[in-house]
């Protein structure tokens, strides 16, 4: 099964961090996608920019509305997301456990809904 | 006393109660009937009794007497009321019958019967699911929410709440018997008691250097456990191996962490924070265990405990001992965590090239692969014969795997130091 993994963390905290802290913590999240890619576990994963950079749109009765983002205003944030497959939802949470992302933030992990089984 | 401090003087005595004798009570009342999840909703109905009533009439005299009285007929009512239709109704009134009369005895002789050996007994039943036992007597005996052991165990709490009703149910339907098995099967039904307790205390061995065991949530949980099963068979070597063991491993956490949360490896632990109190009786747990005359893995993993606590005092070489103990309980175990540790204790006599010919392959065992202690022992021994490039890797696996902050960042500074 694939399991979205959306990192939540605050953005505010990495600036507040060392050189050294921010190299290390960045370093972490690499060894965190080897090890994925190593176990043919990560199918695609991107960090995303601020939220600050985000925008949102709607549209509703023909008429569009067009907003600064972020859609849900909170201190942490999505910063990104890793796509990866996992036999259960048990190992899909061994993973999440080890996101860095779980210990400075949250990781909050969703199934993805399989289309091709409904085609079939 | 203002209403206020009533309010909380019945919610600390309720729950001074509820970590006592939880189980105690669990274990009485579902002995009669089989039917856990039942004893746990009376017991609960009795607790929230309790906080109504105690601020307003002050609390009980004997406070476990009271929730074991309310909850028993309460226990009663929903047979008498026969809520459900499944069984003979019948049944539940010989059931009620049989409750009755026990408490009535109880009262008598104004002390509920310990059975909580027997409640374990019946959660660690071949019966029931190897993988749900741990929980089931977190559950049972301590009375900790399916929430709370779903974290512990990495699991969802949605997940974990049906399988616990689905073991109890299973105990229920089943008739697992709550009783202390025979001399003959007793020493196979100990072991999977134990074995359910070590579960709750560790799933491993996180410590890279291998000679650490891990603390995960619920050190503490398994800690009383392993303290209630040893009470409970005091002639049980592998009980007392077993305790032995976790109050060893429990005796050394404040020396994990420096005060900036940092991790420090055994070797680095500063003695003057080991509990020197709790490793004299985890080591005289051990000596009793050893005049019982039958050796086990817990009394060896205790032992393994006991040989790196005295090098560490000493600054004595015993690696070739503790090469032997590992040998003796890979022996018994043959398990691949076993065979890690082992490795690493052959490469402090043998040297690491002999440490890395000993360590298990990862294509004979998958598991291994995401496996992060593997992955740390391995870069360790890597980086001493100078294959400074493997053990890169071989490190950088290690962190990718980890899940606690303090290891990652250990990880890191060995990797930086090749």
């Amino acid at each position: 099964m694939k399991y979205l993994l959306m990192a939540y963390v605050n953005e505010a905290g990495f600036a507040t961090l060392t050189k050294e802290q921010q190299e290390q913590g960045l370093a972490a999240y690499g060894a965190f996608m080897e090890a994925m890619k190593k176990t043919n576990v990560l199918v695609g994963s991107n960090r995303l920019q601020p939220s600050a950079s985000s925008t949102v749109v709607k549209v509703a009765n023909g008429k569009s509305q067009v907003l600064d983002g972020p859609y849900v205003d909170s201190k942490e944030q999505i910063g990104g997301y890793f796509l990866i497959e996992a036999p259960d939802l048990d190992a899909a949470i061994a993973w999440a456990a080890r996101c860095p992302a779980s210990s400075h933030g949250a990781v909050e992990l969703r199934p993805v809904w399989d289309m091709g089984a409904l085609a079939a | 006393m203002n209403s206020h401090e009533d309010d909380e003087l019945a919610r600390r005595t309720a729950e001074a109660v509820a970590r006592r004798s939880y189980g105690k009570l669990v274990a009485f009342l579902a002995a009669r009937t089989n039917d856990v999840a039942s004893a746990e909703d009376a017991l609960s109905e009795a607790f929230a009794a309790a906080l109504a009533e105690w601020p307003k009439k002050g609390c009980p005299a004997n406070p476990e007497a009271w929730l074991m009285t309310v909850a028993r007929r309460k226990l009663i009512d929903v047979f008498r009321g026969s809520r459900r239709g499944e069984i003979a109704s019948e049944e539940l009134q010989v059931m009620a019958r049989r409750l009755e009369r026990a408490a009535s005895e109880a009262e008598r002789l104004s002390e509920i019967p310990d059975q909580r050996l027997a409640l374990m007994f019946a959660c660690a039943h071949p019966a029931i699911e190897a993988g749900i036992r741990a929980p089931l007597i977190l559950q049972v005996i301590l009375g900790l929410d399916a929430k709370a052991i779903a974290s512990a165990f990495l699991t969802s709490p949605a997940a974990m709440g049906k399988r616990l009703v689905r073991a109890k149910e299973k105990i229920r339907q089943a008739g697992v018997p709550f009783r202390v098995p025979d001399r003959e099967e007793l020493s196979g039904r100990v072991e999977t008691v134990l074995d359910t307790i070590y579960a709750a205390f560790a799933e491993g061995w996180s410590d890279p250097g291998g000679t650490d065991v891990a603390r995960r949530d619920l050190t503490e949980e398994a800690l009383f456990l392993a303290r209630l099963v040893a009470e409970l068979m005091p002639e049980e070597a592998e009980a007392l191996g077993l305790l032995a063991l976790v109050v060893h491993a429990e005796a050394r956490r404040r020396a994990r962490r420096t005060s900036g949360g940092e991790f420090v490896p055994l070797a680095k632990q500063d003695t003057g924070l080991w509990d020197s109190q709790m490793i004299d009786e985890a080591e005289a747990l051990l000596r009793r265990a050893s005049t019982l005359g039958s050796i086990g893995r817990y009394q060896l993993e205790a032992a393994l405990q006991s040989a790196h606590v005295h090098r560490c005092h000493t600054g004595q070489n015993n690696w070739a001992d503790v090469v032997q103990l590992y040998d003796a309980l890979f022996a018994i175990s043959g398990s691949p965590v076993v065979a890690i540790n082992r490795a690493l204790a052959i490469a402090e006599v043998a040297g690491a090239e002999a440490g890395l010919a000993a360590m298990p392959e990862v294509e004979n065992d998958a598991r291994l692969a995401e496996y992060q202690p593997y992955w740390a022992a391995r870069a360790e021994l890597l980086s001493r014969t100078g294959a400074r490039d493997e053990a890169r890797q071989a490190y950088e696996r290690a962190i990718g795997l980890e899940r606690d902050e303090a290891v990652r960042r250990f990880l890191q500074r060995r990797q930086a130091a090749l």
